[in-house]
């Protein structure tokens, strides 16, 4: 068992008692609720006759099924308009804070909590969506977790959680140009395995994570699930109270940033923690990664060739067999040079601001291929509202991108915004499974978002460290 | 196709209605389900979750796999005549991985599976069938592929999916299976709905509450 981890210290802090199945029973510090997860566990709350335990830890938005065009209500989608409706009641009724399209805050909740100082290090956190574990770059333990857990949370404040593995991922080296951090979890999850995770929480270290960015953490962490493991977390330090510091939560209170501090200090990492694996990946030999397959840990570097099934572990090469049969692709042929229809720029692991920029170096006085739909869509309204003043929205919309409001969008297809037939798409987002983006014949590329940004230029899915970046004009 | 939504379960629930049910052990017949990392958007695709209610989602198990545009039935066991009746339901490594959604245990179950057997399975999709009562128990890949093979040549043998011993017994063999120890303890002794225990210990959990920094009073 590991022992003075981050993962070990912030689980006792939040024990509140062992249950008979021998599972612990842990408060939840902050749990995050949209649309599509938690009306059913509202249903049960009511059923028993219960109340939110907690509505003042509770927060929500809407992402999933909220449209990225025309947003005025009712909603286009009758079913969207009856999920919109049954939160903004639920939330109503039990006195919850929604970030709600209204308020200049809406946006994937992922990023919301975030970028509004919800989430804190040392915390628990908890949200019915699988890349939860994303809050997990600031420090927190950050799971996903299923409607019936959410009715769990609602009514106890707390969940019943067996407690798990831990394994220290520790990147070296410094990450070469055009290589970001979505390569960096994609090589991960190629190298340990979509199921290499189960049972364990990873631990992220080493000086190719410490030198990212709090978005580029959450981006490894978001995609700690595609990995098999439960949690992904980076310990926190100043960086990350960087960022805390110019939140909602701490801008107009630094007294209340003094005051945690110490703590958000005490739950690191001990230096002779002791953890029942560790993993270590030369960061400085990794190139910019994309998936040749129908799983996350189908991935390869740009130059390389896509592997003959027969030379992967024969667990592998039915799955390979399959996936290189619906993405069309053969072994010993690169990625380099597959033809796209659809370039999407958005989702939980990569529409935040940083994200946004680095894509628009990228597109700056250049043209969208005349066979490209392009989109981007913006984690967040803030995040909308940023780029538009930063003249992000400029640059992509000139050169022939569309620009949409924020939400899930084409991750998981859920509003408009879907693949059609057998469309190819460059995609920021975290899954290339098959139907996840809306059509069931649709191929998803995933790679990183100035990858995608070069790809919907060139109109195949291109090396971006070919492509000269260029300074965005200011507003 | 099926769509028998009723959740009714052929065997192995001990009676009782609610949170005290136990679950020792599930028998019915089996559906085969091959091949790895099948991902929750699969079992259940995002557009049926437009929804606000689990009712229903049983049509829509596998929908994609079983289906073709025109909504004609594709060749999938879950469109066989001879499995329609199945509650155990037979599959390979890493089952439910992708997306939380509780969608997906909540349409197999609604479909008629009362119990998974499998090499492994994502850990949330456990989690999920576990707070619904549905074991998930694992053997290596030769004994699934033994007990899939089984399943396909014998439509109609019952499979005994005893959560207590350990074990799935199907025609003359018996193998043995594992069962994580919380899941166990909980299906065994009706302790699977966690909301009344934990409530139990409100007042713990405001200690807690108030000894954490972050909280405010």
């Amino acid at each position: 068992m590991s022992e003075r981890t981050l993962y070990d210290k912030v689980w006792d802090r939040h024990a509140v008692a062992e249950l008979p199945t021998g599972q612990t029973q842990l408060f939840v510090g902050l749990h995050l609720i949209h649309e599509v997860t938690s009306p059913q566990a509202f249903g049960m709350l009511r059923e028993r006759d219960l109340e939110v335990a907690y509505p003042d830890r509770t927060h929500a938005t809407v992402d999933h099924i909220v449209p990225t065009a025309d947003q005025s209500r009712p909603y286009g989608d009758d079913a969207a308009e009856e999920m919109m409706s049954e939160l903004e009641e639920n939330v109503r009724e039990a006195g919850i804070d929604f970030s709600d399209p209204t308020t200049g805050d809406q946006g994937i909740v992922h990023v919301v909590g975030p970028e509004q100082g919800l989430t804190q290090p040392g915390m628990t956190v908890v949200c019915g969506d699988s890349h939860t574990a994303t809050h997990g770059a600031f420090g927190a333990l950050a799971f996903g977790i299923g409607t019936s857990q959410i009715r769990d949370v609602l009514a106890t404040g707390s969940i019943a959680m067996e407690k798990q593995q831990v394994r220290k991922i520790e990147i070296t080296g410094e990450l070469g140009a055009g290589v970001e951090a979505k390569d960096v979890i994609l090589a991960v999850i190629r190298k340990l395995g979509t199921d290499g995770g189960v049972g364990y929480v990873y631990e992220y270290a080493g000086d190719a994570i410490e030198s990212l960015g709090m978005e580029g953490r959450m981006s490894v962490c978001n995609m700690s699930i595609e990995g098999g493991a439960r949690a992904g977390y980076v310990n926190p330090d100043e960086t990350t109270y960087e960022w805390l510091r110019e939140t909602d939560a701490f801008r107009g209170d630094p007294e209340r940033f003094e005051r945690l501090k110490p703590y958000w200090e005490s739950i690191r990492s001990d230096a002779d923690a002791e953890y029942d694996d560790v993993v270590t990946i030369d960061g400085g030999a990794l190139e910019p990664m994309v998936t040749w397959g129908t799983t996350p840990g189908q991935g390869i570097g740009i130059s390389e060739p896509i592997p003959a099934p027969e030379d992967l572990p024969e667990s592998e090469r039915d799955t390979a067999r399959r996936a290189q049969e619906h993405m069309r692709v053969e072994p010993g042929e690169k990625m380099d040079g597959y033809e796209i229809d659809v370039a999407f720029l958005g989702s939980c692991t990569n529409a935040r601001l940083a994200d946004l920029r680095r894509a628009a170096r990228i597109v700056t006085g250049r043209e969208v291929h005349s066979d490209v739909r392009a989109m981007v869509v913006p984690g967040s309204q803030r995040v909308q509202a940023t780029a538009e003043e930063e003249g992000l929205k400029d640059v992509f919309t000139e050169a022939g991108f569309e620009w949409r409001n924020a939400g899930c969008s084409m991750c998981l297809g859920m509003n408009e915004d879907q693949l059609e037939g057998d469309e190819a798409c460059a995609s920021s987002s975290n899954r290339n499974f098959v139907g996840r983006q809306g059509s069931k014949d649709g191929r998803t590329v995933l790679m990183n978002p100035r990858m995608v940004a070069a790809a919907a230029l060139k109109g195949t899915v291109t090396d971006v460290r070919e492509i000269e970046e260029r300074e965005v004009p200011t507003a | 196709m099926s769509t028998d939504d009723s959740g009714a379960t052929e065997a192995g629930a001990d009676g009782g209605d609610g949170p005290v049910e136990t679950v020792e052990h599930v028998s019915g017949t089996g559906v085969p389900i091959r091949g790895n990392d099948i991902d929750t958007d699969q079992i259940i695709p995002a557009r049926f979750m437009k929804v606000v209610t689990f009712d229903g989602l049983g049509q829509f198990a596998f929908f994609d796999q079983r289906f073709d545009d025109d909504d004609e039935l594709k060749d999938h066991p879950m469109n066989e005549e001879r499995f329609q009746e199945a509650s155990v339901m037979a599959v390979n490594a890493n089952f439910g991985c992708g997306s939380s959604r509780e969608h997906a245990p909540q349409a197999l179950q609604r479909w008629g599976i009362d119990a998974l057997v499998g090499e492994s399975f994502a850990e949330i999709f456990a989690g999920n069938c576990l707070a619904l009562g549905i074991p998930t128990v694992t053997a290596d890949s030769e004994a699934i592929a033994d007990l899939q093979k089984f399943v396909e040549d014998h439509p109609d043998a019952m499979i005994d999916v005893d959560v207590a011993a350990e074990t799935v017994r199907y025609g003359d063999r018996e193998i043995d299976v594992t069962v994580d120890d919380a899941q166990r303890t909980a299906l065994v002794d009706g302790e699977w709905d966690t909301t009344a225990l934990m409530r139990s210990n409100a007042g713990v959990v405001d200690e807690t509450a108030r000894a954490l920094p972050y909280v405010d009073d």
